[in-house]
């Protein structure tokens, strides 16, 4: 099992905490006349004034359009615009080139999977000729993928002849490793998985992942949209050849997401969307394509998201991220054990005691959970009901929707206490029967 | 919370009325909210060679909410004729859009008046609407044969 937060590292004093929730604006709100409880940062998180300053700074004073134009401010947006790309490749171990902007995940991770399908066309020659799918070949993914890891494979499958398979989860929500090891084989062009569970909160064996996929020579692609924001992301040290997340679960705006690869591969591969400020040379026929990453980042971009998720990046950098999983560990184990202390609550994933991230999503006998959410708003508390875009993770587990407690950098053991306290009386006033 | 979880409400999505599809049915719908991923199928038995409803039936799972609803809905329709219940659901549909302004007319709704609570929490309000809107479909089909 991967350990998250080393323990050599110092806790987050409540000192600190106090400090930290003061950098964020909404959390001192309220939300049906009680002080916001917000547990809903696996959705998406709040944001620190200094990243809301960022945005409003850039377009008070930097403004411009990027990559076209020789006046000063159009330099000086330029120049913002790629350190936030050195900042963000930094945080995660990368080189500026293998950064792509993308408007979320969901378009990192299509990005990769049409850019595979526009080379098995027959697009980006012989460069990308190692991309090419034939009928047969094998796409892996696992049972408990986000719908945006799930649904671009199983439409490449779907255009290329590909065969999509994935990996089965155990009743705990660990993946049936015994079973990867079958079903990797030597078709098997693309691998990939989560980082960590949007629902189970479970961190996946990457390593072993990935060791199984690079022996068959498949592409390893992670979705790190749970993992980017909460610990230390080690692209590099993790050898994943892709890896996708998003601007706004980590403290960012909405509207940026980030497309890591490998830089030569990103070379290699034909681009996704096409226009301008991707090109070197355009005739009536055809075109000639920059290198990574500016071949990905067809038209006008995200100029003042990217730069505000760099100063997100930087505020994280600034307390440390294995202080912050730390902290979070902490709370994802408080929430499990006391959801299990209560009659009719059942947790999906990893038991108390066994490592989570900060987050637990339960099921409450007889009771659906847009009733439980329902609750627990009218308290202020906010949670995410529903399937959580993983519809054939709740089959597996035999439930339609859960209620997810998402924590982070800013959450508090009090306020794990109050939903705690509500989720209890949730389950009396429902009348669950102990 | 007790306006919108009236005991009514919490008595029926505990022992629902209604459910059970028998099939041969003079009209069928399915309904989801893809929110949710809460269902309901739903039947529409009309009294035969006549547009007056007999009973109707249905199936599926979801919310405190949307179980009551279904329920009430199937308590409210047997005996209308078409164009009543189809008068009926869009009276259900106006208070439930008016985010509280409108209270549901007892008169026509009966029982589903209890849902009243619902129309000020605009997320919720779909979790009502799901088996009417089944209803409407279904007896759209019924009537069209």
């Amino acid at each position: 099992m991967t350990v998250i937060a080393p323990p050599t590292f110092a806790e987050l004093t409540q000192h600190e905490i106090d400090a930290i929730r003061r950098d964020f604006p909404i959390l001192s709100g309220e939300v049906n006349g009680r002080p916001l409880v917000y547990l809903d940062s696996g959705a998406t998180s709040q944001k620190p004034r200094s990243v809301i300053d960022t945005e409003r700074d850039y377009y008070e004073h930097e403004n411009a359009a990027v990559h076209r134009g020789a006046h000063t401010l159009a330099a000086l947006a330029t120049e913002r615009f790629e350190d936030a790309r050195a900042t963000v490749a930094r945080f995660i171990g990368a080189r500026e080139n293998e950064i792509v902007w993308t408007s979320n995940a969901t378009e990192a991770l299509n990005l990769v999977a049409y850019a595979i399908g526009n080379a098995t066309a027959g697009r980006g020659g012989d460069a990308a000729k190692r991309f090419r799918l034939s009928p047969g070949d094998e796409l892996l993914v696992t049972e408990m993928e986000h719908h945006a890891n799930l649904l671009p494979w199983q439409e490449l499958a779907a255009r290329t002849g590909a065969v999509l398979r994935y990996i089965p989860i155990a009743d705990d929500g660990a993946l049936r490793m015994e079973e990867a090891q079958q079903l990797v084989n030597s078709r098997t062009r693309v691998v990939a998985f989560t980082h960590v569970s949007n629902v189970l909160g479970i961190v996946n064996p990457v390593s072993e992942l990935v060791a199984l996929a690079h022996g068959v020579g498949a592409l390893v692609v992670l979705d790190a949209c749970q993992s980017a924001p909460h610990f230390a992301l080690d692209v590099v040290g993790l050898d994943v050849d892709f890896a996708a997340f998003s601007g706004h679960k980590m403290l960012g705006p909405t509207g940026v997401g980030v497309l890591y690869g490998r830089a030569e591969l990103l070379d290699a591969l034909p681009p996704f969307l096409t226009g301008g400020s991707m090109i070197t040379t355009v005739t009536m026929e055809s075109a000639e394509y920059l290198p990574a990453p500016h071949r990905f980042e067809a038209g006008t971009q995200r100029v003042s998201q990217a730069i505000a998720l760099g100063s997100a990046v930087d505020y994280l950098a600034g307390i440390g991220m294995s202080r912050i999983a730390q902290h979070e560990s902490a709370l994802g184990q408080l929430l499990v054990a006391g959801l299990e202390d209560i009659p009719g609550v059942t947790v999906l994933g990893p038991r108390a005691g066994e490592p989570r991230v900060g987050l637990a999503s339960f099921d409450v006998r007889g009771v659906h959970s847009h009733d439980i959410g329902q609750f627990l708003d009218d308290r202020g508390i906010a949670v995410r009901v529903g399937h959580h875009c993983a519809q054939p993770l709740h089959r597996r587990l035999g439930v339609t929707s859960s209620t997810r407690a998402s924590a982070y950098l800013y959450t508090t053991t009090d306020e794990v206490g109050e939903f705690l306290d509500a989720v209890r009386d949730a389950t009396t006033f429902f009348g669950v029967t102990p | 919370m007790e306006s919108l979880y009236q005991e009514v409400i919490l008595d029926l999505s505990r022992h629902p009325h209604g459910v059970g599809l028998e099939g041969n049915a003079s009209g069928t719908a399915h309904q989801v909210n893809p929110t949710c991923g809460d269902e309901v199928t739903l039947e529409v038995h009309l009294e035969p060679g006549t547009d007056r409803i007999r009973s109707i039936r249905w199936d599926g799972h979801g919310c405190a909410i949307s179980q009551a609803s279904a329920s009430l809905f199937s308590d409210l329709a047997p005996g209308l004729t078409a164009a009543e219940l189809s008068e009926r659901i869009e009276v259900f549909r106006t208070a439930m859009r008016s985010r509280g302004t409108i209270e549901p007319d007892e008169e026509l709704l009966g029982d589903a008046v209890a849902l009243g609570g619902v129309s000020r929490y605009v997320a919720r309000v779909k979790c009502a609407m799901l088996a009417w809107v089944a209803g409407e479909e279904a007896l759209a089909a019924a009537v069209s044969v």
